[in-house]
This record gives structure tokens, sequence and C-alpha cells, in this order.
């Protein structure tokens, strides 16, 4: 058992259990905080996978941004609380059935080898996943792309503004 | 890293159920949304994950930037998604989903 092997099933562990805390959890801050923690020990494994300039982006963009604004608006609305009783009875066992059936589905493509992956890692290349490479790579071949996502990103925040814009106040 | 990659896609492949399971069983709108960002993360995941069994080679990174691309999507969602939460709070006064399931206002 290698050092690496540990961490992984560490951080696995911490992630899967995070992820199950924010689902069974019947506050919402209390889901947002342990999705928080899930997306850090995700971070963390890209770290493993030699993804820093990803990991940095997953904590400062996910963590930080994402998270503040769920939190934020969970707060806004005093929503923490609501959770009626569920109207129908047999939703839990039938997403669970699916949820199952999903998982099987899973197992059979990584473990029947439908797919073909695994195989042993080899060491990766100078500066792989470092800011200043994903960068170059960014830049010199998805310099568009990356500009269409900043006009995706103007017409999300213009498109917000005016959702919750308050319609009583233009009419005055 | 010396973990195998089936380890690191089985856990991708949890997540990402454990997202869908949010998704059907929660009725909080707020918390059916993370559990749509947990899903996105799975996925990116799996992604850095293949990225990473292309190495060595630079042009694996281009996992990363495809990851990239979905971190800038995903907050542009959350943004428009959150907003949209929230003008359904101000007219039903309530996010479960059960009570708002006519779409007139």
């Amino acid at each position: 058992m290698t050092i690496d092997l540990i961490l992984f099933f560490g951080i696995a562990t911490i992630a899967v259990i995070s992820a199950i805390s924010m689902l069974v959890s019947r506050n919402a801050v209390y889901s947002a905080l342990f999705l928080v923690l899930n997306f850090v020990a995700i971070a963390s494994l890209y770290l493993l996978l030699n993804a820093a300039f990803i990991a940095m982006v997953q904590v400062t963009v996910y963590a930080g941004a994402i998270m503040v604004l769920f939190l934020f608006v969970i707060m806004l609305l005093g929503a923490e609380k609501v959770e009626t009783s569920p109207s129908l009875p047999w939703q839990m066992p039938v997403a669970i059935l699916l949820g199952l059936v999903l998982i099987a589905e899973f197992a059979y493509v990584l473990f029947g080898r439908v797919a073909q992956v695994g195989g042993e890692l080899v060491g990766v290349g100078e500066g792989f996943g470092s800011p200043a490479s994903v960068g170059r790579t960014l830049f010199d071949q998805y310099l568009v792309p990356f500009e269409v996502t900043s006009i995706l990103l103007l017409v999300a925040m213009v498109g917000a503004i005016v959702l919750t814009r308050d319609d009583r106040k233009e009419s005055r | 890293m010396n973990v195998p990659m089936d380890y690191v896609l089985a856990l991708s492949g949890i997540l990402f159920v454990l997202g869908v399971l949010g998704v059907l069983v929660r009725r909080n709108a707020i918390v059916i949304f993370m559990s749509i960002e947990l899903m996105l993360n799975s996925a990116n995941l799996a992604l850095i994950a293949f990225a990473r069994a292309m190495a060595p080679g630079i042009e694996a990174q281009r996992g990363h930037v495809l990851v990239f691309f979905v971190i800038a999507v995903a907050a542009a969602e959350v943004a428009v998604g959150l907003a949209l939460i929230v003008a359904i709070f101000k007219t039903k006064q309530s996010i479960d989903v059960d009570q708002v399931s006519s779409l007139q206002g």
C-alpha cells in the first residue's frame, strides 16, 4: 500500500461521506457547508492528479465564489428549514432503485471493460498542469472559446439582474 | 500518482450517483441545485483523470482546459439559477419544488 493509495482513499472517503451528509442533512446551510468540504476534497484529488491550476480554480471559484452565492441566497430567503413530508410515498424507493441501476451500469462499464481504461500511469512531463502551461494551451488553441465564455458570463450577469429586479419600482 | 485509473473513475461514478439521488429525493430547490453542482464536479473529476491517463504529452492538458470551461459555465448557471429561485420565492413564498408544479405565476 503506497502513500498515494492511502492519500487517495482518505480523500475519497471524505468526499463520499461529505456528499452523503449533504444529501441527508435537513438544514440547507449544513448541506452547503458539506458541499464546500466535498469541493475541497476533490480539489486535493486534482492536486494528486497533477492538475495544480484546476485545483486552485476549483477552490477559488467553486468552494469560494459559487458556494458563497449559495449561502447568501439560503440566508436571504430563510429557506434552510423548508422540507415538507413527501407527498409521493413511492418516491424514495424508486429513487434508490434508479440509483442502484445507475451504479450497476457504471460498474459494468468500468469493470466489464466495455470502455478501455486503466493501465499503469506514466510520469508527466515538465510543467504538466501548471498555470503557465495550461494558460499557454488556453490562449494558443482555445482563445475564441475563452472569449465566448466571457460573453456567456456577461449574459448570465445581465440575466440574473433582470430576473431579480423589482417590477413595482419600475412603474413608479 | 500510483492509483489505478479505475479507482478515480469509480469515485467519480459514486459521486455522480449521489448527485442523481439528491435530485430525485430532495424537494428543497436549493439542495437540488447543489446536487447538480455535485454531478458537474464528478464529471470534472473524470475529465481530469482521463487527462492524467493521457500524460505524458502536453496535449493532454486539453482536458484541463475543458474542465476550466465547465467551471465557467457552471458559474454562469449558478448565477441564473439562483436568480430564478429568488424570483420563484418572491411569488410563491416557498422553494419547495412540489409547490411550484404550475407554470402560471
